[in-house]
């Protein structure tokens, strides 16, 4: 199944967001989407997953998705949006909760998606004795349980620290290493974009256009070893030479607000 | 010159001091039998000036001679009739205005239509001291109990109402964006994320109308009731009966006590999850 942005812009009131976005996120393929302060990333990525309607333009879906997925198209948020009133695995279940699947079946999705996010031995526990990275590998499970054909993930690591940053990277290099399921990872980590996507789209400062799409050069396997570092390094000075001078002005515009 | 200053000011930063500690107070925290020592201190200094003759008893009886007075209400039978009268108009009527505050509340908290109306209504008439409603009431219920038990429904459903739908306002709208995005239906989402999440603010409110009732019934039965505590206290003041009335009082207190344990329990029940 591929994502289709169509032509997407977006305003708030007064202010354009977005203009004239357009790419295609094929099947098993995982983009990151970067660009200065306020561009629209976030807007993007609510739009293409249904929980903002466009101005103009639309988000399209092409081919079906596989048989076994509930919720085609997942998001991962920033803020883990965890219910605190629940457990882990209440947590982890609550996206099944109304479907048609029988409690023996929920338990089984629940008990491989905490398998794989290391989360077992915590399925009693609620999120507020959780670390930040807990929760958000809470956040992650949930959305496996689903089993999703395309992660929309917005900005999963920011609110971590750089170690659990680190360990959570692996975690979704390792998730989306069999291809079978893609991804919208907005950031503005551009080691991250680098290190994950398949190809990085670089939008422009407000009003969000797309300024370029770098596609990565190398396998995500092949990027975990030391000759890799120096070309994705490079990969990343390329793309913020594209939007220093943007990022400076938007964090001006931002102060200034 | 200038390097005789500067060791002098070496052998002076040579002495090391501690730092002076600043972080004291301002923590809300309170000692477990600190209130309960304070009241039986405020008793016993009371009991003393009443035994000592400081204070004439008929303006302020001793303790003493409350308990006298709640004691003789209770083998007498008149003390279940007052409080069973009161408690079950403070029942029915807190849980019918209750059960109308939730309704409204969520209907004001989940539909735009609603919202504009029920705020307008709301902001119009939650003002409204209700025991001024009550002649109207007896006008058009009859003079038994049903007007009283509509004063304090009529009191407890507006601020119900109102804390219900602030609760349902402060339910971070994350969790919301996160049920749709799942296709959560509407019905799971208001029983599975919105309830819970304005639990807090709904149980808060529940102390509020707990009050409410409480002060309601008393002026309800000081207008017209022949039995209940309200009835009783101001039939006790009007015979100079003070013993008598502050044992009223008392038992309102005890009740008021009783039910915010009871909220408070609930509190700890459903919300330990906070």
């Amino acid at each position: 199944m591929d994502l289709i942005a169509n032509h997407i812009s977006h305003r708030f009131g007064d202010l354009a967001v977005l203009d004239d976005v357009s790419f295609t996120v094929g099947a098993g393929e995982v983009v990151a989407i970067v660009g200065p302060s306020g561009c629209g990333k976030s807007t993007l990525l609510s739009i293409l997953g249904g929980l903002l309607q466009p101005n103009s333009g639309a988000p399209e879906l092409r081919g079906a998705p596989p048989a076994d997925s509930l919720n085609p198209l997942t998001f991962v948020f920033q803020d883990f949006a965890l219910l605190p009133w629940a457990t882990v695995e209440e947590n982890v279940e609550f996206p099944l909760l109304h479907t048609q699947l029988s409690a023996v079946q929920r338990r089984a999705l629940v008990d491989d998606a905490l398998r794989r996010t290391g989360l077992t031995d915590f399925r009693q526990t609620y999120p507020k004795q959780l670390s930040g990275g807990m929760r958000q590998r809470v956040g992650i499970s949930r959305a496996l349980a689903v089993k999703p054909a395309i992660l929309l993930m917005d900005e999963p690591l920011s609110a971590l620290d750089s170690q659990t940053r680190e360990l959570l990277m692996e975690d979704f290099v390792r998730l989306l290493a069999d291809g079978g399921m893609g991804a919208v990872y907005v950031t503005h980590n551009l080691e991250e974009a680098a290190r994950l996507a398949d190809r990085i789209v670089v939008l422009s400062r407000r009003p969000g256009r797309i300024r370029e799409v770098v596609t990565v050069p190398m396998t995500r396997a092949a990027r975990g070893e030391a000759a890799a570092r120096e070309k994705l390094l490079a990969l990343q000075n390329q793309i913020w030479s594209l939007i220093r001078n943007e990022a400076i002005d938007a964090e001006r515009e931002v102060q200034h607000a | 010159m200038l390097d005789r200053a500067t060791t002098e000011s070496a052998a002076k930063d040579a002495t090391t001091r501690r730092v002076r500690f600043r972080g004291a107070g301002f923590v809300p925290a309170s000692s477990r039998f600190g209130g309960w020592i304070a009241l039986a201190l405020v008793i016993a200094i009371w009991q003393a000036a009443g035994s000592v003759g400081l204070v004439n008893p008929l303006f302020l009886p001793a303790p003493s001679a409350i308990a006298r007075a709640i004691y003789q209400l209770a083998i007498s039978g008149a003390l279940w009739q007052h409080l069973s009268a009161s408690l079950l108009r403070i029942g029915v009527g807190w849980l019918l205005g209750t059960a109308a505050g939730v309704a409204v509340g969520f209907a004001i908290g989940l539909s735009r239509l609603a919202r504009s109306v029920g705020i307008t209504f709301i902001s119009a008439l939650f003002p409204i001291p209700k025991i001024a409603l009550l002649p109207l009431l007896i006008l058009w219920l009859g003079i038994g109990e049903e007007p009283k038990i509509a004063t304090i429904a009529l009191g407890v459903f507006f601020s119900t109402a109102i804390s219900v739908y602030s609760g349902v306002d402060a339910v971070p709208r994350n969790l919301i964006r996160m049920a749709q995005s799942f296709n959560v239906p509407f019905a799971t989402i208001v029983r599975k994320v919105i309830w819970p999440g304005a639990l807090p603010a709904i149980l808060a409110g529940f102390r509020i109308t707990a009050s409410v009732a409480l002060l309601l019934v008393v002026s309800a039965e000081m207008i017209g009731a022949q039995y209940g505590i309200g009835a009783f206290v101001l039939q006790a003041g009007n015979l100079m009966q003070t013993d008598q009335l502050l044992a009223g009082v008392v038992i309102l207190s005890v009740f008021g006590l009783a039910v915010g344990k009871v909220i408070g329990w609930l509190e700890m029940r459903l919300l330990h999850w906070r």
